[in-house]
């Protein structure tokens, strides 16, 4: 199977238990929300997904590849952005690719038609503190998408910007998913920024954290922009809300 | 407007302070509230800075060519040191104190020894040096090492970045700000090392014609070679802001 599978994921930390047995899926071109409260193990997930921790029972599986504890495989995006204070955008846009062992003029050159794309052309030579934080944000996810056009783990990419940036991130976001579609797996705890941005959404509960639903979102893609005054809206809306 | 009017008098201010120093110490030494022999006027020590100009010249140039050296493999061996202690964490738990203790003892006592042991000439000088710069450098840079973000070192684990790489692209770069901060330090310790040691035993050397003019009581020659000695540690420190400045680009204010 294409994309990414994720089988009875058990872990605790230390005595605590965490996650008890979750399971999830991730087709290609997906935007998968994993939608839930602080605290119930959204981020632990995603640094297991990605290979940092192993999990103490079940699988991760790419492509039909068993990639469980091995990082390098999905590109992964944490809740800041990350971006190195002393390399410029595109140095640290190139960062994986160097990382893999591509030559920093190659790299450059790769790199170079995506700015564009993402709406940061003319930040190649800036430092990161001389963006705004949502520009920062979009740097952040281009470098992510330089890492790997498979599956990409995004860990509250919007959490910090203020509510005004992140409507227009949200109008952004969407756009450029619609050029390049990338498979995505979502953490977020902001219920309309899950139902605006995905195809389906996992509700992840209780402590230890289990997924107690999966809500398919059937609206059309691209969407459009009053998405989220509509009644089919509201609808999901509440169906979440009576769960969580 | 009003805040560049502002830096100028804050730039201002320390260099009056300065000059009414000495305005003060020239007019007590004219009217002769201070014996001439033991505070020489600041226009005497002019004097003999100006009479003495080409031999201040060359000591200094011996007395910074050992404070460069020193500092070179201060800088090398702390560098080294930093790198093993901050991979190896046993080997920092084992040297850490014992580099704290190197600290304790004092420079002026360590001085003869290495002249016992070394001889006049510049090997104990530069051993010197290497001893009281490596410290701060060393120190900075473990610290600087061990500050990294630790998001940021997941972040790269998570795509797959050696240790190598994780020191190249985060830990190495993000020592600098301490790096050129204990820098600072170390080239001002490096030139008073090299004349602490100069004083102990030496052919040639600032410290070596301290203790000359000290023994012929000529202090108009002792304040120049003082001020000297200042002024090159001050233009030293400048240098090495100067070179922080260009190595660190994304320090600098927005464009």
């Amino acid at each position: 199977m294409t994309g990414l599978e994720v089988s009875g994921i058990t872990f605790a930390y230390e005595e605590t238990p965490v996650l008890a047995d979750v399971s999830l899926k991730l087709r290609e071109h997906e935007l998968v929300s994993i939608l839930g409260a602080s605290g119930c193990g959204k981020t632990t997930l995603f640094h297991i997904i990605s290979g940092l921790m192993r999990p103490q029972q079940g699988k991760v599986v790419l492509n039909g590849k068993d990639i469980t504890g091995c990082p390098g495989r999905v590109s992964y995006m944490m809740q800041k952005d990350l971006l190195l204070p002393y390399r410029t955008i595109e140095d640290n846009v190139i960062l994986p690719l160097l990382l893999k062992g591509e030559k920093k003029k190659e790299a450059r050159m790769k790199v170079s038609p995506h700015f564009e794309e993402f709406g940061l052309e003319g930040t190649q030579k800036k430092y990161p503190r001389q963006l705004s934080g949502g520009m920062r944000q979009r740097a952040a996810l281009l470098r992510t998408y330089m890492f790997s056009r498979d599956v990409a783990l995004l860990d509250e990419p919007f959490s910090a910007l203020d509510t005004l940036t992140k409507s227009g991130m949200h109008r952004w976001y969407l756009d450029v998913m619609d050029k390049i579609h990338l498979s995505t797996l979502f953490i977020t705890h902001d219920i309309d920024e899950a139902i605006l941005l995905s195809d389906r959404i996992y509700l992840l509960t209780g402590k230890p954290g289990r997924v107690t639903e999966e809500i398919v979102i059937k609206e059309q893609k691209p969407r459009n922009r009053e998405f989220n005054l509509t009644e089919e809206f509201l609808g999901y809306k509440r169906r979440i809300l009576e769960r969580l | 407007m009003r805040k560049k009017l502002q830096s100028i008098i804050s730039k201002l201010l320390p260099a009056a302070a300065v000059m009414l120093l000495l305005i003060v110490w020239q007019a007590a030494s004219t009217a002769g509230l201070v014996a001439g022999f033991m505070l020489p006027s600041p226009v005497e020590v002019m004097k003999a800075f100006a009479a003495d100009f080409p031999l201040l010249m060359d000591n200094a140039k011996v007395t910074l060519l050992e404070a460069f050296a020193g500092l070179a493999v201060g800088i090398l061996v702390g560098f080294v040191t930093a790198v093993l202690m901050d991979y190896f964490d046993w080997l920092y738990q084992a040297v850490y104190p014992l580099i704290v203790l190197t600290q304790t003892v004092p420079t002026v006592a360590i001085a003869p020894l290495l002249v016992l042991w070394f001889g006049y000439e510049m090997l104990p000088k530069v051993i010197l040096i290497v001893i009281v710069t490596f410290f701060p450098i060393t120190v900075s840079l473990l610290d600087g090492f061990r500050a990294s973000d630790k998001d940021t070192v997941s972040l790269l684990r998570s795509m797959g970045a050696s240790n190598a790489q994780i020191f190249r692209y985060v830990k190495f770069p993000g020592a600098f700000g301490s790096f050129f901060a204990s820098l600072r330090i170390s080239v001002s310790y490096a030139v008073v090392g090299a004349v602490i040691s100069e004083w102990l035993g030496g052919f040639n050397g600032l410290g070596v014609y301290m203790t000359r003019v000290k023994k012929a009581f000529s202090f108009d020659k002792m304040f120049a070679v003082i001020f000297l000695i200042s002024a090159i540690s001050l233009l030293l420190m400048r240098a090495v802001n100067i070179l922080q400045r260009i190595s660190m680009p994304w320090e600098e204010e927005n464009r």
